[in-house]
């Protein structure tokens, strides 16, 4: 777990994705090959702007470890203006969510590997 | 000329009222209240902690700052509650800031005063060219005991402000006072710390501050009446007022930055987000004077002076609205959020 989730920092605490200039798609999490263009894509990295709305969401009533403190809690499909999608926990009242609505990216805990190990980071998004 | 290029402020959105915690261990709320001069408190949410606070008042003060992360070479994060004891919170904030990894970096710890220090050492390192723009960080998720007094105040949040040449406030001079005063402490491995009650008033909070800010004043050929503003650290809302009384300075001087009735409390943040909510307001010429105070003890004080410049940053939302912006809790999704449950 703990490699896996430090070979991932950058990305999952500022939102950097890729965007392939041959075709204008941007992908999260960051791509090295655009799944449309293949050989000809010409993919970069790209720091997304944080702000995006909710395509999609699930109520999470049975929370998994590391959620169960925050259940019921959402997870949301979302938009980012840059036109990539994600899929990441919505920190907002259930009855709130709304197809559509303005979400920003906000820095927060995930978890951590119990009292003595690490504490993990990442993105969330909370309503504008 | 050095001093404050930006700056940003995170509060969490939860409050608990003192009604609350004193409906719970059978206090009077009425007395409390008064006797502390605080309202209600701010509480981090379960996935809250110093480094997402740090990170959250780091990005608002670079956006505003409009500067690239690279040019940062200096992240020092003041806190008492750093999340690790061992693993610095700094690097976390820095690699969430994205200023790459060619920056000095350093937790300090100094009760409520290590935000404080953070601006002088990031003041000192660019006047002597060592760096263009350090970041100082002030922020807490305060612990306290259940029932004791301090649950009343011990609240969470921070303030972040970075330092270089091109400056909205103008670092005029800084003095610090320090002495061997046990008044609150926390052992290694306690979960809550322990305070001497009123000793924690005369000989460490008021000795402390009023020396500091004299030091500075006689530094600077100064006196109370030439501030526009002035901050005082916020364990209470009682101990400003008084401590301004006593140096000079009047209500009015110190309205702005009066921030813990609202929001308890924030340790480290205290007297940072009470600069930045004068900062909020603030216009060119005005001096502001600031002095926090950690347990310990000692008193950072500073003299600021703003420059034209000020006009020209996004000074939005101020503190003062996102103190407005809150949500009760009670006392049971306080201890939960706050995990002052244990299980096994």
């Amino acid at each position: 777990m703990l490699p896996k989730f430090w070979r991932k920092i950058r990305s999952r605490y500022n939102l950097i994705g890729s965007h392939c200039e041959n075709c204008g798609s941007y992908f999260y999490p960051p791509r090295n090959i655009c799944p449309k263009c293949r050989r000809k894509g010409k993919v970069r990295e790209v720091q997304f702007s944080g702000y995006g709305k909710v395509l999609s969401w699930s109520v999470v009533h049975d929370g998994v470890e590391n959620f169960w403190l925050s259940k019921p809690y959402i997870v949301a499909l979302i938009e980012l203006d840059e036109g990539a999608k994600i899929v990441a926990p919505l920190d907002c009242n259930p009855d709130e969510v709304r197809e559509g609505m303005r979400v920003k990216a906000v820095f927060r805990k995930f978890g951590e590997d119990g009292e003595d190990g690490i504490i993990y980071y990442g993105t969330k998004f909370v309503p504008v | 000329m050095v001093g404050i290029v930006s700056y940003g402020t995170y509060i969490p959105k939860y409050r608990i009222k003192v009604e609350e915690i004193a409906r719970i261990w059978g206090e009077n709320a009425d007395v409390l209240k008064k006797g502390l001069g605080v309202e209600q408190k701010s509480v981090p949410s379960w996935d809250e902690d110093t480094a997402t606070i740090a990170v959250e008042c780091a990005r608002e003060a670079l956006r505003r700052a409009k500067i690239d992360p690279k040019r940062i070479g200096a992240v020092f994060v003041g806190s008492e509650s750093h999340p690790y004891a061992v693993k610095p919170t700094g690097t976390i904030v820095a690699e969430a800031l994205g200023i790459g990894n060619d920056y000095f970096c350093a937790d300090l710890e100094f009760a409520c005063k290590a935000g404080t220090t953070a601006m002088q050492i990031c003041y000192a390192m660019v006047k002597a060219g060592l760096i263009d723009y350090g970041i100082a960080i002030g922020a807490d998720t305060s612990q306290s005991r259940p029932g004791d007094p301090l649950e009343y105040t011990a609240g969470a949040g921070g303030a972040c402000f970075i330092v270089g040449r091109d400056c909205i406030a103008e670092i005029e001079g800084t003095f610090s006072f320090a002495s061997d005063t046990p008044d609150f402490w926390r052992r290694e491995g306690k979960p809550y710390p322990s305070h001497g009650g009123r000793f924690t008033g005369q000989p460490a909070y008021f000795r402390h501050i009023v020396e500091a800010t004299k030091g500075l004043l006689d530094k600077l050929g100064l006196r109370p009446s030439d501030f526009d503003y002035a901050v005082f650290h916020q364990p209470n809302g009682k101990f400003p007022i008084r401590v301004a009384q006593i140096l000079g300075f009047t209500k009015d001087q110190i309205k702005q930055g009066l921030v813990v009735p609202y929001i308890g409390n924030t340790y480290s943040g205290s007297s940072m987000i009470g600069l930045a909510s004068v900062l909020d307001v603030a216009k060119p010429g005005e001096r502001i004077l600031l002095t926090s105070f950690g347990s310990g003890a000692g008193s950072d004080a500073f003299s600021f002076v703003v420059t034209d410049r000020i006009e020209g940053i996004e000074r939005n939302p101020k503190v003062l609205e996102k103190i407005k912006e809150c949500e009760y809790v009670d006392y049971g999704l306080y201890v939960k959020l706050r995990r002052k449950i244990r299980f096994g």
